[in-house]
């Protein structure tokens, strides 16, 4: 297999953008991140979507957005696993590379999720849950998420504050990002004073409803110096892993199964480990599931996720700074988008763009990014080269 | 909803049929055709016990527009006698009464209406037992 780098990296602002259609916020990026590469031609693309046939109604969609990238011809697919679709697209153009199949791979991340209701984007939502045997009993994924919440309380003690200060934390960075959907500070007291969702998740331990997109570029390591000057990242884990995707098939209702042993293959093929990391973005679509996270790829010990947040252990300056970016609390959560964003935030890091928010002699990164409640997730681990 | 689709999982949401591995012994909730324990495809038909325990649940505020009405209910699993984990309502108590450890029963109930002119959809939900 051949070393792979990442030479460009691309991303829209997020948020609720009425006046861009989907194929508008692709290209966006799209652009954005040929032009940061450097590079005059694509070989092949993989586009991260959930639900574009949901959400505007349109599929066949990696077909069109080459064509509207300007790019018709190439090889194109679209990626599906739910929130974890950028993610698994990401890992598809890496493997593309490092096979010696093509040389220049976009990959890019959409969603457009307000063309719809609140009503509609929630159903769109759901169906990343066993529809017959979850949805079917009238569960939402607040709820499948609110019931992982109780459980890691009653087991381990962890504490509502500990849970709110994940949305704290994560808000706390995203305000010193201008592209975030939401990029200002909360307080422990507002999580904890904001409408019910499903006990005890409250709207502010919840991730927004997002239009955005993001896009990188990946080519061979040693063709990598001929297209940048910039510092070049290079891919050096990759692993991936399904579980159950209803909640209740599973042994431990609080334990990400799939993150640990994608994880577990990201850190071999590294050969790296979890205190060699020096800041992670990963998947806090509920406030809970980034404690949980946080465990299943071994920052911390079970059950001691709720602290880290409430310590610092997890803020940027702390041991292990998550979620530089805002995560998908504060930056947004374009589903399809938000594993391509993770790896756009960790390029930046590694490379020292990242401004106020940038952490301070960063070598090595890692992203994580699920779908569901966790039935899929992909783990990638990136290293200044 | 479409009518074969709801039909189709009429013999698990009525009458709570399972699949039991002959080799292992592992029940499936819904049948499956091939044992993820043991990799056997070979079962006998079972019925699930109606009887079982909360193990963790919810109680849903924003509910999807088909349960509107309901709203707030709780949502719970529920390990029934013989290992089966289900997502289930947990109907018939106040809310605030629910909690883990407790004992429940299976009963059969509505669950949703398809719009103002769809099907009636029936299946399961659990209602605690003292």
């Amino acid at each position: 297999m051949r070393e792979v780098a990442v030479i460009g990296v691309g991303m829209s602002q997020w948020g609720e953008l009425w006046k861009k259609s989907l194929r508008q916020i692709f290209v966006d990026a799209a652009l954005a991140a040929i032009g940061d590469a450097g590079v005059d031609k694509i070989d092949s693309m993989y586009v991260g979507c959930m639900s574009s046939g949901l959400f505007v109604g349109q599929e066949h969609l990696a077909s069109l957005l080459a064509d509207y990238v300007g790019v018709a011809g190439i090889s194109a697919a679209r990626v599906e696993s739910a929130c974890a679709s950028g993610g698994v697209a990401f890992r598809s153009g890496y493997i593309e590379v490092a096979s010696g199949i093509s040389d220049i791979v976009l990959v890019g991340g959409v969603e457009k999720m307000t063309d719809v209701s609140g009503d509609g984007a929630t159903y769109a939502l759901a169906t990343a849950a066993d529809q017959e045997y979850e949805g079917y009993q009238g569960v939402t994924f607040p709820g499948l998420y609110a019931m992982m919440a109780s459980d890691h309380m009653r087991r381990f003690g962890t504490t509502r504050e500990q849970i709110a200060h994940v949305a704290v934390k994560n808000h706390k960075h995203g305000a010193m990002n201008p592209r975030a959907q939401y990029p200002y500070e909360i307080t422990v007291d507002a999580v904890l004073k904001s409408v019910l969702v499903a006990d005890p998740l409250r709207i502010l331990d919840c991730s927004p409803i997002t239009d955005g997109a993001a896009a990188v570029i990946l080519c061979p390591l040693d063709a990598a110096k001929k297209f940048t000057k910039k510092p070049l990242i290079k891919v050096t884990g990759s692993g991936s892993s399904t579980d159950t995707i209803a909640l209740h098939d599973r042994e431990d209702f609080c334990e990400f199964a799939a993150t640990k042993r994608a994880a577990e293959r990201a850190y071999k093929m590294a050969g790296v480990g979890p205190s060699d990391i020096s800041l992670a973005e990963v998947h806090d679509c509920f406030t809970i599931a980034e404690i949980c996270v946080i465990e299943a790829l071994g920052f911390v010990e079970r059950g001691e996720g709720g602290k880290a947040a409430e310590s610092g252990l997890t803020a940027l300056g702390g041991r292990i700074p998550v979620n530089t970016s805002g995560g998908l609390k504060s930056k947004g959560h374009p589903v399809g988008a938000t594993g391509v964003a993770q790896i756009v935030e960790i390029t930046e890091q590694l490379r020292g763009e990242s401004g106020k928010r940038q952490v301070k002699g960063a070598r090595r990164g890692l992203t994580q990014n699920m779908g569901g409640t966790g039935g899929s997730t992909v783990v990638h681990i990136l290293e200044v080269a | 909803m479409f009518p074969a689709r709801y039909w189709r999982e009429i013999p698990q949401r009525y009458r709570l049929e399972a699949e039991k591995c002959k080799r292992c012994g592992r029940i499936c909730f819904p049948p499956r055709s091939k044992c993820p324990k043991c990799g056997s495809m070979e079962f006998d038909a079972v019925r699930l016990s109606e009887g079982g325990v909360v193990r963790t649940f919810t109680v849903i505020r924003v509910a999807p527009s088909q349960f509107s009405d309901q709203a707030p209910y709780a949502v719970g699993i529920v390990e029934l006698d013989g290992g089966v984990k289900i997502t289930t309502q947990i109907v018939d108590c106040p809310l605030d009464k629910i909690h883990v450890g407790q004992k429940v029963r299976v009963e059969f109930r509505r669950i949703q209406e398809d719009g103002s002119a769809g099907i009636l959809c029936y299946g399961y939900k659990c209602v605690p037992v003292s």
